[in-house]
């Protein structure tokens, strides 16, 4: 049945550009396009250092999407393996000649880009355990010895990237991976005792916490204990996109925003600037848009006949819709402050690398879907 | 080709759990959407509000104050340009470098220097530090010439009080800033902080305070997280204070206390019909612009060290025994209460003996034989021993609170004193003894615990000059007092002299009554009595003032001297007969004079008070004679603005 997949295995270029999924396509674009606007509003209405540089990223990058998109699928599947491990270098390489910021060592200086090789990882890790599950047999999924492996795959990462100090994209990274096992058919109880370790862990886990990230939590569970500290982002975010009402306050009028009261707001609080100037329509323009290209991925994902393809794509899928939840959760005071960006929109050349790969690949898939891995 | 084991069961499996998946994923869109419903559209003007409330910062800044004006519209107390110098730290290249700049421009004392870079350590960098609020006009033209050099450095034009002479530096007060005591004093000061806000601390510019102080303006900014100004968003200038006129008289004020210098006393003026407090001045005097900027402590060390006490204002603050001019009072009283009559003939022989005790007259080979006309005239103490005797001190006292002695008079100065009246109760209240006959004696020549002030013993003046009614001192025009509702209910108070002057009748008690004066007599002619007897006094050869008369017709007035002792004499000085001028200053009596002028129509009232003077005759009524010349010229005129005078506008 796979067979004749085969036969179109030479697509001409014209073949794969109109075989591109246009909805998503233009979700992308339009993300891009919003976020301009708003990376402007954060530069006070100049067409400053944040707006070029976000630009000139998000041309760059979209194009790279394009291009992954142009390779076939079974290229991504069969350098899968060497994708994850190079990330990985890259991340304990970190750890020796990273750059620091912020009392966090994240960075390796690329010269023209600072990467941020944990960003990278989300996406390297759904990878590897996609192509894993895809060569294992159902029957074996659940067997011990098929459980280690893809456990220490995920482990190994999330805790080099605790360490950086970097909570925010070691659970982004934890829940990318935790969804591929869980499609591919883990059972219940292994997460059920998973879960128990981590509570029980928990009580260690926290004195191993910064302090910083220990008054997160707190603050998060009472943002009034500490209005002008830990509390003061999740209260100021709140009250820019209260004040934003239904319509908002209008283009370039976020006074939260250009009076300086809201923090990160290039970064993690993009959508709270951008909520507080076009006002509840606005956000919800946005939020469709992200759960359209959400629905597009697992629409296409639906449409793979392998299940590395599928795998891929949900898993994708959720973890994109993930971030973009965590990310409104945390802005909107619903979760604690994480640190975790918003696709695309948030300012930040590894992040919106890595998401727009992930959706290269995405598209890769789609567009060599009668094509097989081999 | 790689295993994909498993093929379609897996891929079920798959697709069973990303439903799974995509249901909790719809959970958390409806949570996001609910969640922005609550902010955005429920609780949005909560958070407006919070927005706004960050976003703008009130500046305050103070008004100009009213301007206090005297009866002819003089300003007394006004406001004038100053120039400040603000620095804003941020603006500077060089601070430290600009600081030091300053210090040599403007002659800083180092003391200054470190103040000023305390002030710019404890604000933010972009709000302004006054380094001078009160700019020579050399200072600042040497500030504008040098500009150029001096970044970071505003020269600023503002208003601030200016008093322009310091005859009425008692009557009017001063202005300071807000000191913790005020705010807890005066409620109306809660909002009022701003810069350069000053509020009054005595006199008139404490008691009118709450009206003349205006209402803060206010500078809405637009603040940045950082407290930084982004823009101004609006202003609202607030309201000027209210300006007042007075009864005060300018000239008479500056000539009374030429009068006064070099001396230390007070000089009382009033109306006798309207009650309004023409001169009020003491002395010595201090200037009241020092305090608007903040006194330096050399000056104020001076001021409340000074042998004189110049801050106190002595017409309503310093208490003196009124000596012999309280003796028209007690002739009142005795008259009144019908123990004497003005037929009562006294020998006085320089002294008396009562009770074991020797009374002396100032007098030493005394009066002969005196009637009570005489007995004032000559100032008699031996003839006012006797009449104190029959009266007794309750009834006196009675009597000398009725003409305004021992409480007080003038509303709204919180620095003004009661005095004692004393009688039996009071003492053994205030002292815990019973009363002696013998104090009731030196009661009777005003020695002894009486305690007044000047401004009682002018309105105790006023009182008996008007025929014997309560007029009551006012000073601000437009304040209601017993005269303006008695003024509004005849609707024509022109003719209110004619009303005092007219002859009593049964009708006229009535009204007088309704109308707020009451008279203070049984018997008119007791009153007249007494004036009478002043006028002797005074324009009579033997009178105790005859040499300060004035002979004009229409100057003649009509007064009593005072002599008070500030210790008890003892009978070794009194047999050496050592004269006032020779005893240390301290030791010197105070000298007292009470009079009411014109004689024949009556209007002013007036008191001069020398500390350690000497005698009444000596150094008071020369003094007072004087005033009272410039006074009755000036009659006329302050009549004409009278008669024009017809709101309570200013």
């Amino acid at each position: 049945m796979f067979r004749s997949g085969s036969i179109q295995s030479h697509l001409t270029l014209r073949d794969k550009i109109f075989s591109l999924d246009l909805t998503l396509t233009i979700c992308i674009f339009l993300i891009g396009l919003i976020s301009f606007f708003a990376m402007y509003s954060t530069d006070g209405g100049q067409f400053a250092y944040h707006t070029k540089s976000h630009i000139i990223r998000f041309i760059i990058f979209f194009t790279l999407f394009f291009v992954i998109s142009f390779i076939k699928t079974s290229f991504w599947y069969s350098s899968a393996t060497l994708f994850y491990l190079g990330v990985l270098f890259l991340l304990i390489l970190v750890k020796y000649v990273g750059l620091t910021s912020s009392g966090s060592q994240r960075w390796l200086d690329l010269y023209f880009l600072n990467l941020q090789p944990s960003e990278l990882m989300k996406i390297g890790l759904i990878l590897f355990l996609a192509k894993y599950y895809h060569k294992i047999s159902s029957g074996d999924v659940n067997k011990f010895r098929y459980l280690a492996q893809p456990l220490l795959a995920l482990l190994f990462p999330v805790i080099l990237v605790i360490t950086q100090p970097d909570l925010g994209t070691s659970f982004l990274i934890a829940v990318g991976g935790v969804i591929v096992v869980w499609l591919a058919g883990v059972k219940m109880k292994f997460f059920a005792y998973l879960g128990g370790l981590f509570l029980l862990s928990a009580p260690v886990a926290i004195s191993f916490l910064k302090p910083y990230q220990k008054s997160r939590i707190l603050t998060f569970l009472d943002p009034s204990r500490d209005p002008l500290g830990a509390g003061y982002q999740i209260t100021q975010s709140k009250i820019a996109i209260g004040s934003g009402g239904l319509f908002g306050k209008g283009f370039l009028d976020g006074s939260q925003s250009y009076l300086d009261y809201l923090p990160e707001k290039h970064t993690d609080f993009i959508f709270t600037l951008f909520s507080e100037e076009f006002g509840f329509f606005g956000s919800m323009v946005i939020l469709l848009i992200y759960i359209l290209i959400t629905w597009r991925i697992v629409n296409i994902g639906h449409s793979l006949r392998t299940s590395f393809g599928r795998l891929y794509c949900y898993s994708f899928a959720t973890a994109f819709f993930i971030y973009v939840a965590v990310n409104m959760g945390m802005v909107l005071g619903l979760i604690p402050i994480v640190g975790a960006p918003l696709p695309i929109m948030s300012y930040g050349g590894s992040s919106m690398m890595a998401i727009m790969i992930g959706l290269g690949i995405v598209m890769s898939c789609k567009i060599h879907k009668d094509q097989s891995l081999g | 080709m790689i295993s994909d084991s498993g093929g379609g069961s897996k891929i079920r499996l798959i697709g069973r759990r990303m439903f799974i998946l995509t249901a909790a994923k719809a959970v958390v869109v409806f949570g996001v959407v609910g969640r922005l419903i609550s902010l955005q559209i429920n609780e949005s003007k909560k958070y407006k509000t919070l927005s706004d409330k960050n976003r703008f910062r009130e500046w305050k800044f103070a008004p100009p104050r009213g301007v206090i004006k005297d009866y002819f519209g003089q300003e007394i107390a006004s406001n004038e340009k100053v120039f400040q110098l603000h620095l804003i730290p941020e603006n500077a290249e060089n601070l430290s470098a600009l600081i030091f700049r300053l210090k040599n421009i403007l002659k800083m004392s180092d003391n200054n220097v470190s103040k000023i870079q305390k002030k710019i350590k404890s604000q933010k960098p972009w709000d302004p530090v006054i380094i001078s609020d009160n700019l020579t006009w050399a200072e600042f033209s040497r500030i504008n010439l040098f500009l150029h050099e001096l970044q970071g450095v505003e020269p600023i034009i503002s208003v601030a009080r200016v008093y322009r002479e310091q005859s009425s530096s008692h009557v009017i007060g001063y202005v300071s800033k807000i000191s913790k005591r005020d705010l807890q004093q005066k409620n109306y000061l809660v909002n009022m902080k701003a810069a350069g806000m000053r509020v009054g601390k005595t006199g008139l510019e404490n008691k009118l305070d709450s009206e003349i102080i205006g209402d803060v303006g206010h500078k809405r900014y637009e603040v940045n997280a950082f407290g930084k100004r982004i823009k101004e968003v609006s202003i609202d200038q607030g309201k000027n204070g209210k300006s007042y006129k007075t009864t005060l008289d300018l000239e008479l004020q500056s000539l009374s206390a030429n009068l006064l210098k070099d001396k230390a006393g007070a000089i009382c003026v009033m109306d006798i019909y309207r009650g309004d407090i023409i001169t009020m001045v003491s002395s010595p005097t201090f200037d009241p612009n020092k305090f608007v900027h903040g006194i330096n402590t050399k000056d104020w060390k001076e001021l409340i060290n000074h042998r004189d006490k110049p801050l106190v204002n002595k017409a309503i603050s310093g208490l003196y025994p009124p000596g012999s001019t309280i003796k028209g009072l007690v002739a009142i009283s005795a008259l009144e209460n019908d123990v004497v009559n003005t037929k009562m003939v006294q020998q006085c022989s320089g002294s008396i003996e009562l009770y074991g005790e020797k009374f002396h007259c100032w007098k030493k080979k005394g009066h002969g034989f005196v009637d009570m006309r005489k007995a004032i005239k000559e100032s008699c103490d031996v003839y006012f021993y006797e009449v104190a005797r029959r009266l007794g001190i309750d009834r006196l006292s009675e009597t000398a609170r009725a003409y305004g002695l021992g409480d007080t008079m003038v509303k709204g100065f919180h620095e003004e004193k009661t005095g004692v009246v004393p009688n039996t109760k009071w003492k053994k209240q205030r002292i815990g003894k019973s009363w002696y006959l013998g104090e009731t004696l030196h009661s009777g020549i005003g020695q002894g615990y009486w305690q007044t002030t000047p401004m009682q013993l002018c309105l105790m003046t006023a009182r008996i000059a008007n025929g014997g009614y309560d007029v009551e001192p006012r000073i601000v025009l437009g304040e209601k007092s017993k005269f303006s509702i008695f003024a509004e209910k005849k609707k024509n108070p022109k003719s209110l002299e004619d009303f005092f002057n007219s002859e009593v009748s049964n009708e006229f008690d009535d009204t007088t009554i309704d109308l707020g004066y009451k008279p203070l007599f049984k018997n008119q002619e007791n009153i007249n009595f007494v004036k009478d007897a002043f006028f002797g006094a005074t324009n009579e050869p033997g009178g105790t003032s005859y040499g300060s008369r004035l002979s004009k017709k229409e100057f003649m007035f009509a007064g009593k001297t005072g002599t008070s002792q500030v210790r008890r004499i003892t009978e070794k000085q009194r047999e050496l007969e050592i004269k006032n001028e020779d005893l240390p200053y301290e030791q010197r009596d105070h000298a007292l004079f009470v009079a009411f002028a014109p004689y024949n129509e009556p209007q002013y009232s007036i008191s001069v008070v020398v500390e350690h003077g000497g005698s009444g005759s000596k150094s008071a009524a020369p003094i007072a004679k004087k005033v009272i010349k410039k006074l009755l010229e000036r009659h006329p005129l302050r009549q004409q603005i009278h008669d024009n005078y017809k709101g309570e506008d200013v």
